[in-house]
Parts: C-alpha cells; sequence; structure tokens
C-alpha cells in the first residue's frame, strides 16, 4: 500500500520501454510455429510483427518472443507465399 | 475588438475580454472549434495569431471532441493549452474532459454558458457547464465581464498549481455577459506575465530524455488510487483559489474568495445565485433594503471543488434560503445547485428553509420584480416558518 500512495499522478508512467515488462501473450489462441527448413531469413516477419515478437539473432530469424506474441498470424500471412515458413497451430487450453 | 475608452477604462464585451486575456497569457497551443455565444472568443484570438501578436500554436479542427482531444494531447506534450466553447460544444467534448482531469493536465476552457438541445437554443442557461460538473473540473463562475477576465488569469495559476495540476473551466453568461459591454479595467501585459509566470510541465510527453506514457491502462489494481488522488486533489483546489485569490487582489487591487457575499451579514431571507442573474438580485436587495427588509445574497464563485463548508458557515444564521438555478438537473427535486447547498446545510444544528426555484432556462429573462418576488415568498417563509412550495419554475 505504501508504493500504492506514491503512484505517479494521472496514470502516468514514467520510464521508456515497460512493455517489456508485461507479458500479453497470454490470450492467444493460435501459436506461431516456425519452419526452419523453409524459412530464408528474409525477415519480412520481423518488419511486419506489430508486437515485436519475432526474435533474430545475427541476421536469422530464430524464432518468437511468446510472451508477447498475441498470435495475430500477420507473420505467417507475410512470409512470402514460395517460403510459407510459419503456421498458425491452436494454442492447447 | 469592440472598444470604448473612458479614464483608464476599456468597454469590452465578454466575449473581446476573454480573448484579449487570451492574448495576454499567450498560450503555447490553442486548439479551437467556434460555437454561439463564444464565437467571438475564438474569433478575435485567431486575429491575435493571424496579426503575430502572439507566439500561439493555434490549431483548428473539425469537432469540440478534437478539440478537447488536441488540448490534451498539447498539454501532455508540456504546453500550455487554452480554449473556449460552448453548449453542444461542451458536450461534445464530453468523453475528453473526463480524460484531461484523470490525466491531470492544466488545461483552461472558458464556457460561455449556453443552453443544451433540445429544443435547439442558442441563449444562456447553466444546463452546459452543469452536465460537466462531476467530469473532474475546478468550475468558476463569473457574474460580470470584469470577473471573467480576472478569472482566466487566476485559472491559469489555480490549473498548473503543483498542488493541484487540474483542468479549469471559467464560465460566464452567454449574450449577457459576452455580448454585452461593460467598462473594465486592464491590467498590464507586464504584471500578467509576472502573475501567471512560466509554465513547467513536469513530465512533458516531449522530453525524450525522459520517456513517459500518458493514458496507460489501469486495472483494479490501481485505477481507484488514481481516482483518490484526483478526489485529493480537488479538494486542495480549493485553498489555492483562495490564496490565488488573495494574490490578485493584493496585486491588483481587485480580491476574489471563493463566494461573494452581498448585505449577508443580519440577512433572514437569502438568494444563493451564480454569475450574471446575481447582479439583478442585487438591485432587488437594495430596493427591499430601502423597506427595511432583511435580504441578502450568496453568490458562490467556485462550484468545483464545491465549498460546502464555508457555505454552510455562511449561511448558518439565515432563516429562508432561495437557491435558482439556471439549470434542471431533470432529477424532479430540483436544481443542481440546489441540491449541493441544501446537502451543504444538512451539517448545522439549525437550519434554514431552503427552497430550489429554476429560473431563465434558454435565456428567458430574469428580472429585478422575479427577485423581489422569491424574497417575498421567502420572507414569508421566515414568517410562518413553513414551506409552501418546495421546488418550482420560476420567469414563467
Ligand atoms: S503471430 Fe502476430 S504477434 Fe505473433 S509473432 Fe506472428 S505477427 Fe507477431
Ligand atoms: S518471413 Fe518467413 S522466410 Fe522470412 S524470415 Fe520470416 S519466417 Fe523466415
Amino acid at each position: 500500500m505504501a508504493e500504492k500512495k506514491n503512484l505517479p499522478i494521472g496514470g502516468i508512467i514514467t520510464e521508456g520501454g515497460t512493455a517489456h515488462e508485461y507479458a500479453t501473450g497470454g490470450w492467444r489462441k493460435l501459436r506461431p510455429v516456425l519452419d526452419k527448413e523453409k524459412c530464408t531469413n528474409c525477415l519480412i516477419c520481423w518488419v511486419m510483427c506489430p508486437d515485436s515478437a519475432i526474435v533474430v539473432q545475427d541476421g536469422k530469424m530464430i524464432g518468437f518472443d511468446m510472451d508477447h506474441c498475441k498470435g495475430c498470424g500477420i507473420c505467417a500471412e507475410e512470409c512470402p507465399d514460395k517460403v510459407k515458413a510459419i503456421n498458425m497451430d491452436e494454442e492447447k487450453d | 475588438m469592440a472598444t470604448t475608452m473612458t479614464k483608464a477604462q476599456i468597454g469590452l464585451t465578454g466575449n473581446s475580454a476573454i480573448a484579449y486575456a487570451m492574448k495576454q497569457i499567450n498560450p503555447d497551443v490553442c486548439p479551437a472549434y467556434p460555437i454561439t455565444p463564444s464565437t467571438a472568443v475564438v474569433e478575435e484570438f485567431s486575429s491575435y495569431v493571424a496579426d503575430g501578436k502572439v507566439d500561439t500554436e493555434f490549431i483548428t479542427v473539425e469537432s469540440e471532441h478534437s478539440a478537447m482531444s488536441a488540448c490534451i494531447g498539447a498539454s501532455a506534450a508540456g504546453a500550455r493549452v487554452m480554449t473556449a466553447t460552448s453548449s453542444q460544444g461542451l458536450a461534445l467534448m464530453w468523453e475528453m474532459l473526463y480524460i484531461a482531469s484523470g490525466m491531470r493536465l492544466p488545461i483552461v476552457l472558458t464556457d460561455v454558458n449556453r443552453a443544451l438541445s433540445a429544443p435547439i437554443n442558442i441563449h444562456c442557461d447553466h444546463s452546459d457547464s452543469m452536465g460537466a460538473r462531476d467530469s473532474g473540473w475546478i468550475q468558476i463562475y463569473s457574474e460580470t465581464v470584469q470577473e471573467a477576465y480576472d478569472n482566466l488569469f487566476q485559472a491559469v495559476r489555480i490549473a498548473e498549481n503543483e498542488k493541484v495540476l487540474l483542468p479549469v473551466m471559467v464560465c460566464l453568461d452567454g449574450f449577457i455577459t459576452s455580448h454585452a459591454i461593460e467598462n473594465i479595467s486592464l491590467i498590464d501585459d507586464d504584471d500578467i506575465r509576472q502573475f501567471i509566470g512560466e509554465y513547467k510541465a513536469q513530465h512533458p510527453l516531449l522530453d525524450t530524455d525522459h520517456p513517459v506514457t500518458y493514458g496507460a491502462m489501469t486495472l483494479p489494481d490501481t485505477y481507484i488510487e488514481f481516482k483518490r488522488q484526483q478526489s485529493e486533489a480537488i479538494t486542495r483546489a480549493k485553498d489555492v483559489v483562495s490564496e490565488i485569490g488573495k494574490e490578485f487582489g493584493k496585486r491588483f487591487g481587485r480580491e476574489y474568495g471563493l463566494m461573494e457575499e452581498y448585505k449577508l451579514d443580519d440577512a433572514e431571507a437569502v438568494i444563493v445565485i451564480l454569475s450574471s442573474a446575481a447582479g439583478t438580485t442585487k438591485v432587488a436587495v437594495d430596493e427591499l433594503r430601502k423597506a427595511g427588509k432583511k435580504v441578502g445574497i450568496l453568490k458562490p464563485r467556485l462550484f468545483r471543488p464545491f465549498p460546502f463548508k464555508e457555505i454552510a458557515d455562511a449561511l448558518k444564521n439565515v432563516k429562508a434560503v432561495a437557491v435558482l438555478d439556471r439549470a434542471d438537473s431533470m432529477s424532479g427535486f430540483g436544481g443542481p445547485l440546489f441540491n449541493e447547498v441544501r446537502s451543504a446545510l444538512y451539517e448545522l444544528e439549525k437550519r434554514p428553509k431552503v427552497v430550489s426555484r429554476i429560473f431563465g432556462l434558454g435565456g428567458r429573462d430574469y428580472m429585478v420584480k422575479d427577485a423581489v418576488h422569491v424574497f417575498d415568498e421567502l420572507l414569508k417563509i421566515v414568517e410562518t416558518g413553513k414551506v409552501e412550495t418546495l421546488t418550482k419554475y420560476i420567469t414563467i
């Protein structure tokens, strides 16, 4: 409660980048699954993902940040037609 | 600007005086969408912008909802922000009014009071600002052009006070005050600049070295704490309004309190009334006093926060009170001012009789004889101790 008394006024958040700390992946119904064999590392999915949930290392697409992926399927849709390296699977309940 | 000069005074309409005050304040941003009867405020202020008399970024928008939205964005960015509206314009701002106060943004808005539709009407009553009374804005009502002019500078100080940080609405009566020319005293630009000072926002969005988020969602674990903070801030605003009213008096010779008491000291019958109609009522009081009647007026200046203790204290020795509302709450139980004044008096050991009279809706004239008639009724209540009609419409 002591902490609550010192809340910044007006509901503002007084630092940047706090979305990292807030896991928004909990309400996902579909889960992206990557087929590494097919992926060409074009990184179109990384550009298009609205939640910055595509994880890239050394210029290579290596998977998803499942704490923030909301399962919208944009990455699967945008992955080039000839590749289609992402599949959207049903989340288990 | 409609002006006539006499001695140290200048004849200005209420709208011109507000526009001129805004010119002197020189806000950073003014998003506005003109509407009758406040149109001339926006029109004249935009001339000052066009003529380079102010540094203000004037934003023309497509509606009042957008005007208030732009006020919020600019204020969050760290700007000193002002706008003006009336009636349907204020109604269209509704959603955003709550966001401005909830985000604790010290925006100053002039509301030139006008009736709400339907039926459509462009003339004065207080249904617009009374409808916004729970929106978390501080509300100050002005009787005259001079008061409206003076209130606007004080509003800037009140809103930006670090104990407050809330938006302020300065109200004046549509056409009656907004369009009538009154001789007023202007304050020098330099003195105004000193009085209002510079605005330094605590958490401006444009300070990219210290990034902040405005408008984040809060869940049941914090929402109520933010609302309590807001409630405490508007409660604190009462003393800030008093202090700034006193300071204004010291600097410029016109002191302002939470309310004005007119011949109240020994009064037995009192009318409580806001804004320009208080002036009309004063004439009735003077006439009745000549005839030896103990009558007086209480004119609240601050309506939000509601100075309930001070009002109860001012009315504690009075025997009969009529609260005159220029708005109806449509509750079947009198007007909004009536309900709050009556509730404030409940704490008294010896309560006066209190009746509600709704008057002047949609610009219907309220004359000296109307006030005299209410006082006659009150004096009868004083005599008999009986209230015949608790609530009713007058000026019908
Ligand atoms: S499903 Fe949507 S949120 Fe998840 S990684 Fe793909 S684009 Fe991003
Ligand atoms: S868009 Fe498809 S091919 Fe390109 S990096 Fe993403 S998954 Fe791989």
